[in-house]
């Protein structure tokens, strides 16, 4: 039903901009912040909502480190914006790598337990790092991996959720496409590879989007197996840059600046792969 | 050269005390170039059979033999056959072209044959325009067209269809009928094809397999099973409307139906319950006086050509075809019939199978 009424429509209109304020209006004010300098942002309670000029100077400082206004030193961002992404995606593309790898064997081959293989990688969900983070700790740390990259991806990288889900995927294969592609000769992983994974691109996508933004936002596990500050990913930055001294002591401009700068590439992810999302949601190829 | 020969061709699912056994021997010789329909009802294992032949199910029994080589231990691919499936089964992201030419490129044939062999089939099948197309962009037809070219392109000794016409309306099923018996005869290439529709094949087929329970009932001409049904079931099937058939007791030139007792132009083959089968063509109404059978007329159906009267003799239902150019009969009256002897299909209650 569609209506078209003068009051309801301005009503709704009211509804959506109230929630962009709220939605919204934090993030402004973290990007306002971020073009004062620390001194403004302290002295001047509340803070001017107009956009102050010392941009350049916050980014540099957040990106580069260096000597604050406080006299204090702050970490460079950078380093820990390339720890973020790195894991990141070593965490969304090993998932779906293997996801993609363990549903095919579980759909395709006969196997004996096939079924209990199955449960068991389905009873995981019931398992996230939180509740596993004790004996998984004592892992990484028995094989060494603290401070590096294995370290803090590969606990990560085994998903549940991704395999269910192209496990379902693949049941809704009809079986005589397999059966034509063993007809023209293709192998298994010939099918894998021409067959299944064009179909399931769409899939990988969406994966590829919530995995991303689950590897970055990461925060309770970097915090144990990073000791090291030049392993931090930019989660643990933000928080390591208020920590310490009281409101004077704080670089809010730089703090601010590292928070928009982390909450960049999730963004220009969903961004970019929205435009694959719609395609895949559109023409439906079966 | 592409011959096949199944030689009691078994296939059970399952073991021991819960073993189905689906095909239950059968064994057939169809010779190069022929064309061979599989027809049967629903669950009568005609599929699997032909399955069984393109290697997607596994032999439980017996032998398969494809151009003079046993096919039982060798892969779909290996067995130089193409498919063309019910639902077509073409890769949805791929083009029409790349579709037909994905098996050739697995096998690795060089591109310019490949091109050169897509754009033949292409163009018998006059799909020439059609070629950067995605499936789901072509219409039913044509996409069933696309699975033939798929199946023609490989050039291989045989072609299985499985129920490949059953997803096509009315009339592109018999344009798309005649269009594979035109293609058949062009490339003669061995062919089986499966349906559970007798028109498709008593048109198509050169021979036809008449399969019930996993067995098959007879093995023959359409004309040949047509007129000397092998057993009560194929009589029963073959044929639309089915051939009639009055469980009696044959006496010399008398048969015994419910306590009417019909008179034969001949002797029966043998005396004892028997089976009588007509078809509802060859009822015999004419004119004479003679006493004949009483049909007890209930409905009439009009079907343009002809009409089906519906009645009964004795209690059991009888079904006549007469041609509608004759003066029909009014429901609830009694039709007096007199079918000639050679007409009359004579079937062993006990083994089911015909005596004359």
């Amino acid at each position: 039903m569609i209506e078209n009424r003068p009051v309801a429509r301005v009503l709704s209109h009211l509804v959506l901009v109230l929630g962009v304020i709220v939605v919204a209006f934090p993030i402004y004010l973290t990007f306002v912040a971020s073009t004062h300098t620390a001194q403004e942002i302290v002295q001047q309670a509340p803070m001017s909502l107009i956009p102050g000029d010392n941009l350049v100077q916050s980014y540099r400082l957040a990106l580069f480190g260096g000597q604050t206004e406080n006299g204090a030193r702050t970490p460079p961002v950078a380093p820990m914006l390339w720890i973020s992404l790195v894991s990141a995606l070593v965490v969304s593309i090993g998932k779906i790598a293997i996801s993609l790898l363990s549903a095919f064997a579980v759909v395709y081959f006969r196997f004996p337990l096939r079924n209990l293989v199955f449960w068991m990688i389905f009873v995981t969900l019931m398992l996230p790092v939180e509740v596993r983070i004790l004996p998984t700790y004592k892992v990484v740390s028995d094989l060494g991996m603290l401070n590096t990259y294995a370290g803090l991806t590969v606990p990560l990288i085994a998903s549940a959720t991704a395999t269910f889900l192209f496990r379902q995927f693949f049941l809704t294969i009809p079986d005589e496409l397999v059966e034509a592609a063993r007809i023209d000769g293709a192998g298994p992983m010939r099918f894998f590879k021409d067959v299944l994974l064009p179909l399931s691109r769409t899939s990988i996508a969406a994966l590829f989007v919530i995995q991303f933004i689950y590897g970055w936002n990461q925060y309770l596990w970097p915090l144990l197996v990073t000791t090291s500050e030049d392993m931090a990913p930019i989660v643990m930055g933000i928080k390591r840059m208020i920590s310490g001294g009281g409101d004077a002591a704080i670089d809010w401009n730089a703090v601010m600046a590292t928070a928009i700068l982390a909450m960049l590439p999730p963004a220009a992810v969903v961004v970019l792969m929205q435009k694959w999302f719609v395609k895949g949601l559109v023409d439906t190829e079966k | 050269m592409g011959s096949i020969s199944l030689r009691s061709v078994q296939k059970t699912y399952g073991h021991g005390a819960k073993a189905n056994p689906v095909i239950q021997g059968v064994s057939a010789e169809i010779a190069d170039g022929e064309f061979v329909v599989i027809v049967g009802p629903s669950g009568c294992g005609k599929s699997t059979l032909l399955r069984m032949v393109a290697g997607l199910e596994e032999i439980t029994g017996g032998e398969i033999d494809i151009g003079g080589r046993v096919v039982n231990k060798l892969e779909p691919a290996e067995r130089d056959i193409a498919m063309v499936f019910q639902n077509y089964a073409l890769y949805p992201h791929m083009s029409v072209f790349d579709n037909m030419a994905y098996g050739l490129k697995i096998a690795k044939v060089p591109k310019p044959e490949i091109e050169v062999r897509v754009q033949k089939a292409a163009k018998i099948l006059e799909l020439g325009t059609l070629l950067q197309r995605k499936p789901r962009e072509l219409s039913g037809g044509q996409r069933q067209r696309v699975a033939m070219g798929r199946a023609i392109v490989r050039e291989p000794q045989v072609f299985l269809f499985d129920e490949p016409l059953s997803n096509l309306d009315a009339k592109l099923r018999a344009q798309t009928r005649l269009e594979i018996r035109k293609l058949h005869a062009e490339l003669g290439v061995t062919s089986l094809f499966v349906t559970h529709d007798q028109v498709e094949a008593m048109t198509l087929a050169q021979r036809m397999i008449v399969m019930n329970a996993g067995r098959m009932e007879q093995f023959g001409a359409p004309e040949d099973v047509y007129a000397r049904p092998a057993t009560i079931f194929v009589a029963g099937f073959i044929g639309s409307p089915p051939m009639n058939l009055l469980a009696g007791r044959a006496e010399g030139a008398r048969f015994q139906v419910d306590g009417q007792s019909l008179p034969l132009a001949c002797a029966a083959p043998r005396s004892g319950e028997l089976i009588l089968g007509l078809r509802p063509e060859h009822g015999g109404v004419d004119a004479s006086e003679v006493p004949g059978w009483a049909l007890q007329v209930d409905t009439i159906e009009m079907l343009g050509a002809e009409r089906l009267v519906h009645g009964r003799i004795g209690e059991r239902p009888f079904t006549l075809r007469i041609d509608s150019t004759l003066a029909p009969p009014t429901a609830g009256s009694v039709m007096t019939l007199h079918p000639s002897p050679r007409h009359l299909h004579w079937f062993d209650p006990q083994t089911q199978a015909r005596i004359a």
